[in-house]
């Protein structure tokens, strides 16, 4: 006892002060920024593994995009990957980062349905499924809530049972053999609920995105709350999402 | 004239150079094989060519580091095959792949159940929801169902017990829940690049491990020769993977016994382990770090410097920590004896890595074969014998310590960047190629074949799961169905390794 005490006190605090202002070390592939140089477009295009870069004007889709940085290493004058882990949003089109553009990724507060923040700010519990992903967002889904980011002093939490949940945070490029469990959990989460898709394996399926393997017909039925793009998500990009999402807004704000 | 080739790991061989035998010959050759202690199989599988089966064993051979590889040729819609299974149970897994995939019908399998509802699964109408569990009817017994969502963020898949009071009878795993066509993909997806992030989208948990094996195969294939620079980082991203992993257990370990002090402090350990991860290449768990003839992330003086203070800091908390779980009475209580694989099992159903080596199995790639930086740092494994929870979280204490001491070492000697960058050749056409690697969970092989092209054939990866599976419902029996977390954790298998 006195053993553990001691190992308490000398372990001291953990936690990141601000999950909304903590930088992340080293070098760390956040939302990359695209210059107006002049590079071969087509080689650009070309080598990105997903299909993520398209041109006229160049842009990299974050919903596809797999984070590999191939494109950043080969063309450094044309695309450099910052450090900004803030790249969730609630519109897909929102995901799409063009050529000059340096503004950050934000919310698109008109579009969040007013009950989340009238239901969930303060306390958001949410139930997870996988389907069909490779278990990198998962592992950083858990490591939301340890005493290192500990996403919880947010009231925001992962619950063991749908039926005390708030909404579903999807990973992995949904497949086949997960569809109609999905299904089924979604189905037994209470209304107001929202979607969380956590992932480029969620948002586009990634590199899986072609697979016949895949059914993703769950998404075309309901409106998405929040995107989190990554591979796999940062637990600073979940948290800070989530947050934006539920924060308390005044209406017509 | 030998009816088996012998190959070294990470060696390319000619197709035609393997033998093609008789069915008869096959089976009777592989499964006299791993009667032996020193040999097991790596792998076994088949791909249809000239619209018949071909089919592929390799059996490792611990004491001659070399794997024996052999081969035949059957008929589609062949019925009633003799199995390798019938006379060793090492191969169960891989039949009822051979099974569902090609719908051989084998006479005397005792468990011929599907793997994982592949999509390209010879029978499409077996769905996943239909699979025929093991029942007993009894009026003294009842079923646990769980899943395939489980309680935590953790991968999908079903558990369904049969128990007699709170005591398990019997454990069947269903999987299959994130089968996602990968194998297919590494032949649809023509870019190299394109195939490594494949490499890197197995297992999550295991990037380091399955990326190493893929480029190790894709080198040899093209007859690239990796300098030291690229051995001496996969190495140490491959060391940091099973401190990172074996760490993050420790703490699910002390969560499912309620030992929140545990959880905690060997939970927080492993961040600044693969946030070192992240300063060194971008990304916590080391996706974009191993690239096929190259290197995109120098190992500078800077970061070793780092690694060296990080690791400073961490071993003494760790031990720390570690000291005080292992004298409480309420925490060893619930490890000791719980979840027991015994040697006799192991050695019978073919458990591989860290679980085999708690059974006091001698089986481990980076001594049997080593490869990289392995072949001179003379490793030897970490052995236990109680083969219960346990013996499972001392392995991974030890291999902490061990794989700390190996970093240290290698950090004594930097190779300079070989700035010098080869382009790859095409891979040999009509070709063949093995690579084994100790990931953390334990032997990793992936295996290819090319077409007169110099295009992949085929692919196939082994993920140890595939091998350990059966080691957990095996080990649950007659324990509480309250210790199967616990048990659960003890082995921390991978569901997206095993349906690929």
């Amino acid at each position: 006892m006195i053993q553990n005490t001691k190992i308490l006190i000398h372990q001291g605090k953990q936690f990141i002060p601000d999950v909304t202002k903590a930088e992340v070390p080293g070098v760390f592939r956040g939302r990359p920024v695209i210059t107006n140089a002049a590079v071969n477009v087509q080689a650009l295009v070309d080598l990105c593994p997903v299909d993520a870069i398209t041109a006229n004007p160049v842009c990299i889709d974050l919903g596809k995009c797999i984070f590999c940085g191939e494109c950043a290493l080969t063309h450094p004058e044309k695309i450099k990957f910052t450090k900004d882990y803030k790249m969730a949003t609630n519109y897909r089109e929102g995901l799409l980062v063009k050529e000059g553009d340096e503004k950050s990724i934000l919310l698109n507060g008109d579009m969040i349905r007013a009950e989340i923040s009238e239901y969930f700010s303060g306390s958001l519990k949410l139930r997870q499924v996988s389907a069909g992903g490779d278990n990198s967002c998962e592992l950083e889904l858990n490591a939301c809530g340890n005493v290192n980011f500990d996403m919880g002093r947010f009231g925001i939490e992962f619950v063991a049972s749908p039926r005390h949940a708030d909404g579903i945070v999807i990973t992995g490029p949904i497949n086949e053999n997960m569809a109609e469990p999905l299904q089924i959990c979604y189905d037994a989460v209470p209304d107001p609920k929202i979607i969380i898709l956590a992932g480029t394996d969620a948002i586009s399926g990634g590199i899986f995105a072609d697979s016949p393997a895949l059914n993703r017909g769950f998404l075309e039925k309901y409106i998405i709350d929040l995107y989190v793009p990554g591979n796999p998500i940062h637990p600073l990009t979940f948290i800070n999402g989530v947050l934006e999402l539920i924060k308390e807004r005044k209406q017509g704000s | 004239m030998t009816n088996y080739f012998t190959i070294l790991n990470n060696q390319t061989i000619p197709i035609l150079a393997i033998p093609v035998l008789n069915y008869d010959e096959f089976l009777e050759l592989n499964t006299k094989l791993v009667q032996k202690k020193e040999f097991h199989c790596v792998n076994y599988y088949g791909f249809i060519t000239d619209s018949r089966i071909k089919l592929i064993c390799c059996i490792a051979n611990d004491k001659e580091q070399n794997v024996y590889i052999s081969s035949a040729e059957i008929e589609k819609n062949l019925r009633s095959v003799s199995s390798f299974t019938a006379r060793h149970l090492s191969f169960h897994i891989f039949e009822r792949e051979l099974h569902e995939n090609f719908e051989i019908d084998y006479r005397d399998h005792p468990w011929l159940k599907p793997v994982r509802y592949a999509f390209n699964r010879r029978i499409p109408q077996d769905k996943i929801e239909n699979y025929p569990f093991y029942q007993i009817h009894s009026e003294e017994l009842h079923e646990v169902g769980v899943g395939p969502i489980h309680a935590g963020i953790i991968e999908p898949g079903h558990f369904r017990f049969i128990c007699n009071g709170e005591q398990i009878l019997h454990l069947e795993i269903q999987l299959g829940y994130q089968h996602r066509g990968i194998e297919e993909l590494f032949l649809s997806k023509k870019k190299l690049l394109q195939r490594t992030v494949l490499a890197e989208s197995i297992a999550g948990d295991t990037v380091a491990g399955h990326t190493i094996a893929f480029v190790n195969v894709w080198e040899s294939l093209c007859g690239f020769n990796a300098a030291e620079d690229l051995l001496f980082a996969r190495t140490l991203a491959l060391e940091m993977e099973r401190i990172a992993v074996h760490t993050g257990d420790l703490s699910a370990i002390c969560t499912d016994i309620a030992y929140q002090l545990g959880s905690s402090v060997f939970g927080r350990l492993r961040t600044p382990v693969i946030n070192f991860l992240q300063e060194w290449c971008g990304n916590r768990l080391s996706k974009g770090l191993i690239r096929a003839g190259k290197n995109n992330f120098r190992f500078t003086r800077d970061l070793a410097q780092r690694l060296t203070g990080l690791l400073d800091a961490y071993e003494p908390d760790f031990m720390e920590m570690y000291n005080e779980m292992k004298t409480l009475p309420t925490v060893l209580a619930r490890l000791e004896k719980t979840g027991v694989v015994t040697h006799q099992q192991a050695e019978s159903i073919g458990v591989v890595g860290m679980a085999a080596r708690a059974s006091g199995i001698h089986r481990d790639i980076r001594s049997s074969h080593p490869w990289g930086l392995f072949t001179q740092i003379n490793h030897e494994s970490v052995i236990k014998n109680h083969g219960d929870v346990y013996s499972r979280t001392q392995i991974r204490k030890e291999e902490i310590l061990q794989s700390i001491r190996y970093i240290r070492q290698s950090l004594q000697n930097i190779h300079q960047e070989n700035k010098q960058i080869i382009e790859l050749r095409r891979p040999e056409p009509d070709s063949f190629s093995i690579s084994l690697v100790e990931g953390w969970r334990g032997e990793i092989c992936h295996c290819a074949v090319t077409d007169n092209n110099g295009e992949l054939l085929h692919y196939k990866i082994k993920d140890p799961s595939m091998h350990n599976w059966l080691a957990l419902a095996l080990s649950v029996r007659n324990n509480e169905i309250s210790d199967f977390p616990i048990c659960n954790k003890s082995f921390d298998l991978s569901y997206c390794g095993h349906d690929l």
